[in-house]
Formats: structure tokens, C-alpha cells, sequence
């Protein structure tokens, strides 16, 4: 489903991504860790089309970046530890304009899915600026799944979330786990991200440097993640 | 080996029935509707430009002191000064809206023309500028005491907004993604759309006198129209370069 190999990215003289080879199957659910600047948003950027890569060759669902990228937006869906929604706008126009923007053909009944699996069908039409951090960022994934997107890219999703946001976050995206999508997601948070992944990559000095399926771990996850880091 | 494999497993997925790629005014309209619903909720972006423009008027009308007629001849001048600083701020705060919940991304991951992301918002911005000339000009023809409701202004007016509008998006999209975007906004948008100001207050000046020659004013509004058409030719080529890291 993902598929990428010798991918540089350089911002002037400095270059992040060192040649990044990455693969996901279909309905895997691959957590990306390491260390801060290790490259993990610059590299979860490039797989979304929002940033171009130096070097290297970027495919998802069977097309290709940059040369096919509306495409390949429209098989994804983005959660970033921003929101990505107007403050202004209530949850439900929100929606709609992202709706609007995605092409859907049965909008309303599609918002009103959305808005029920976030738990959010009450506040629908109050603004999102009065809603807590944890309320937007299930809106937020409310409105990446909006488009039924086969992959879904989440940076740090639980950024700035409280305990029981993260929990509230951890149902729900259990809930689309279970729909078979196709996920990548960095962290920090390895206790977070061990009870979610199937599979644990390393990114570390601009390469991924080791990579392990969650049930050759044995739960030792953190050794993992240490050893990978020492090199 | 591993490698053929995998190019092999990936055959392009097609759209589900219920999802279809937008069109190009589709998109535009949602970004305008977008725009437009925002501004009615919060209202922050209107008012800030009427009350600066009001500002402005009021600061010319009685620091000047002028007399009846060099008031009626600086009067395109102070007009046009008057829309263009306002302008800035209403560019400003439309892109800021944009960046600062990370919305820019939420647009750039649509899979839609870019350059429909820019039509819409300039279509939005040049809305704002056109309302708060409807709301300035009556108060501007009774401080400055001209018939400022004449076609050929009008005419005008909309012309240099297009070209203004057309301008201030393209390099708004381009500054917001720097931390001193505030500052580097206005920097590099007037020295651009320098032409199109002293197009329109010629041309402005020319249809508030006495005895309007076409032959001075026809030049005026060919080089504000060939100006409009560069801009939103240049925005249509660039815009999705301008966007991208």
C-alpha cells in the first residue's frame, strides 16, 4: 500500500532523510518512533504530498509522488497534532466544507456518520474554537476518515491531549482499525503506541534503522526502541 | 527481488462509487462559501479593515486641512491609499486564518487544482475588499464632498481590486509561511502593485473631474485590465510551487 525506497529530503545544506526505505501492506498499522529531529514529520509530510522529496521513490495505493498526487490524496486522510479545522466554523460546516472539497457525493448522511462515531453529534453546530483539545482532535479524525480513505497519516496525534482525551483517542481509533484501513503513525509515546501497532520502525539518523512486528517484541518494546537508537 | 514484489502487489486503487475528485468551480465555491461563513461568525476581518479605512479617512480629512479644490484633486489618491492599506490588512488576516490551526494543510491535502484553493481565496478577499468599498464611499463622497457613484469609478474600482486581490493572495500564500509575515506581507506587496495603484488613481482622478476625457482614461483601464489578466495567469502557473516546502 506504501511503498518507498531511497527517499532523501534536504532543506538547503541540511539533509533529513538520508534514504528512507519503507513498506506497509494493506490494513498494517505501523507506528514510526525515534528520537526529536530524527525526521519523523518530514517524512509523514512527504507521504501526504505536502512536502516534495529531494530524491527517491514515493509510491501509495499503486500511485506515485509527486507526479500523481491529487490522486494519492484522495486515498489518504491527515492527522497532525494540529487540528486542521476553522475555529469559527462549527463542527458540521467544518465537515461540509471538507466534504465539499473531497467531492462526496452523499454528503450529509456522511457528516452525520462522522459526527456520531467521534461522540460529537450533540455539539455539531457549535463553533470548534469552544471545543477542548480532545474534542478537536476527534474532529480532526473525524475529518480525515470523512473521505473513506484507504491510508490514514497521523504525526503525533496525541500531542497536548489529557489522559482521558488520549483514551477517548485510543477508542476511536480502535474502532478504525477495525475498518481495515492502512495506518502510519509517529509517536513519542511508546506505551501509547504498543497497545495500537502491528508493526514498530525506528527512523533514526535519517534511515530507518531497525524495524520489528509487534509479536517478536515480547512487550519489550522500550528495549527495542533503546537498542535501535544505540546504533 | 523483494523489491519487483512489492511494485507488483500495488495496483492503483480506484475511487469508491460515493467519492469523486471535485471540480474546479466546486472547489472554488467551497472555498469561497468557506470564507464567507467564517467572516460572518467572527466578523474580525471586516471590521478591522472598515474601522482602519474609516481611520485613514478621518486622519487625511482633518490632518490635510485642505481646501475645497486640492481636496477634490488629491481625493483618488486618498481614496486608493485608503483601500490599499486596508487591503493589506484583510490579506493579512484571510491567510493567518488559514495557517494558524494548520488549515493551509487541511486545503493542500484536497485532492483539487491547487490553483482552485487560489481563486477561491482570492475571489473571498476581493468580496471583503468590494463590501468595505461599498460601506467607504458614501462616508468617502461626504467628507471629501465628490460624486464618487459614477460607472466609470466604479468600473475602476473594481478593475484596480481585481489586480490588487489578484497580487496580495499570491504573495499572502507566499509570506504566511514565515514567522514575520506581518511584516514581510506589505513589503513585498507594494512595490508590486505599485502600477496597479497609480493605474486606478489616474484613471480614478480622470472620472472625478469635471469633464472625464477618454482618450486619458482608456490607457489606464487597458494597462489595469492587462495587469489583472498577468496576475491571475502568474497565481494559475505558480500558486502550487509558491505553497509547497
Amino acid at each position: 500500500m506504501i511503498y518507498v525506497r531511497k527517499l532523501v529530503k534536504r532543506f538547503g545544506t541540511k539533509t533529513v532523510l538520508r534514504g528512507v526505505d519503507f513498506t506497509v501492506e494493506r490494513g498494517e498499522f505501523v507506528a514510526l518512533l525515534g528520537a526529536n529531529g530524527a525526521g519523523k514529520t518530514t517524512f509523514v509530510r512527504i507521504l501526504a504530498s505536502l512536502s516534495r522529496p529531494t530524491l527517491g521513490q514515493v509510491r501509495l495505493a499503486g500511485y506515485s509522488l509527486p507526479g500523481q498526487a491529487a490522486q494519492v490524496r484522495a486515498c489518504l486522510g491527515f492527522v497532525s497534532h494540529q487540528p486542521l479545522l476553522y475555529g469559527d466554523l462549527s463542527a458540521e460546516d467544518n465537515l461540509r466544507f471538507y466534504a465539499r472539497m473531497y467531492g462526496l457525493e452523499k454528503p450529509e448522511s456522511r457528516i452525520s456518520e462522522v459526527l456520531d462515531l467521534t461522540g460529537l453529534t450533540s455539539h455539531r453546530r457549535e463553533p470548534v474554537r469552544t471545543f477542548s483539545r480532545g474534542m478537536q482532535q476527534r474532529l480532526s479524525l473525524g475529518r480525515a476518515i470523512l473521505h473513506d480513505p484507504d491510508i490514514l497519516l497521523f504525526d503525533e496525534p496525541y500531542t497536548g491531549l489529557d489522559q482521558d482525551a488520549a483514551h477517548m483517542l485510543d477508542d476511536l481509533l480502535g474502532k478504525i482499525m477495525a475498518q481495515g484501513r492502512t495506518i502510519v503513525m509517529t509517536s513519542h509515546d511508546l506505551a501509547r503506541t504498543e497497545g495500537l501497532a502491528t508493526r514498530f520502525d525506528i527512523l533514526s539518523r535519517g534511515v530507518i534503522s531497525a524495524s520489528a512486528r509487534r509479536g517478536d517484541l515480547n512487550g519489550n518494546l522500550l528495549d527495542f526502541y533503546r537498542r535501535a537508537l544505540a546504533g | 527481488m523483494e523489491k519487483k514484489l512489492q511494485v507488483k502487489s500495488i495496483v492503483p486503487a480506484p475511487p469508491p462509487a460515493h467519492r469523486s475528485r471535485p471540480g474546479f468551480g466546486l472547489t472554488v465555491f467551497a472555498v469561497v462559501w468557506k470564507d464567507l461563513m467564517a467572516e460572518m461568525r467572527s466578523r474580525e476581518l471586516l471590521s478591522a479593515m472598515l474601522v482602519f479605512a474609516l481611520l485613514v479617512i478621518f486622519i487625511f480629512n482633518f490632518a490635510l486641512e485642505l481646501t475645497p479644490t486640492v481636496r477634490s484633486e488629491v481625493t483618488a489618491g486618498v481614496l486608493w491609499v485608503t483601500f490599499a492599506f486596508a487591503g493589506t490588512l484583510g490579506l493579512n488576516r484571510s491567510m493567518a486564518l488559514e495557517k494558524d490551526r494548520g488549515c493551509l494543510d487541511g486545503l493542500l491535502l484536497a485532492p483539487v487544482e491547487r490553483s482552485a484553493i487560489y481563486f477561491g481565496k482570492a475571489i473571498g478577499n476581493l468580496t471583503f475588499m468590494l463590501i468595505m468599498a461599498v460601506i467607504v464611499l458614501p462616508l468617502y463622497a461626504v467628507f471629501y464632498g465628490v460624486n464618487v457613484f459614477r460607472p466609470g469609478l466604479l468600473l475602476v474600482i473594481l478593475l484596480g481590486s481585481i489586480g490588487y486581490t489578484a497580487a496580495g493572495t499570491l504573495l499572502a500564500a507566499m509570506s504566511v509561511q514565515t514567522r514575520t509575515r506581518d511584516i514581510l506581507l506589505p513589503i513585498l506587496l507594494f512595490p508590486i502593485v505599485l502600477p496597479v495603484l497609480i493605474a486606478s488613481v489616474k484613471a480614478s482622478s480622470s472620472f472625478l473631474g469635471k469633464a472625464p476625457n477618454i482618450s486619458v482614461i482608456l490607457p489606464w483601464l487597458n494597462f489595469l485590465i492587462a495587469y489583472d489578466i498577468i496576475f491571475i495567469t502568474l497565481a494559475f502557473m505558480v500558486f502550487d510551487y509558491l505553497v509547497e516546502e
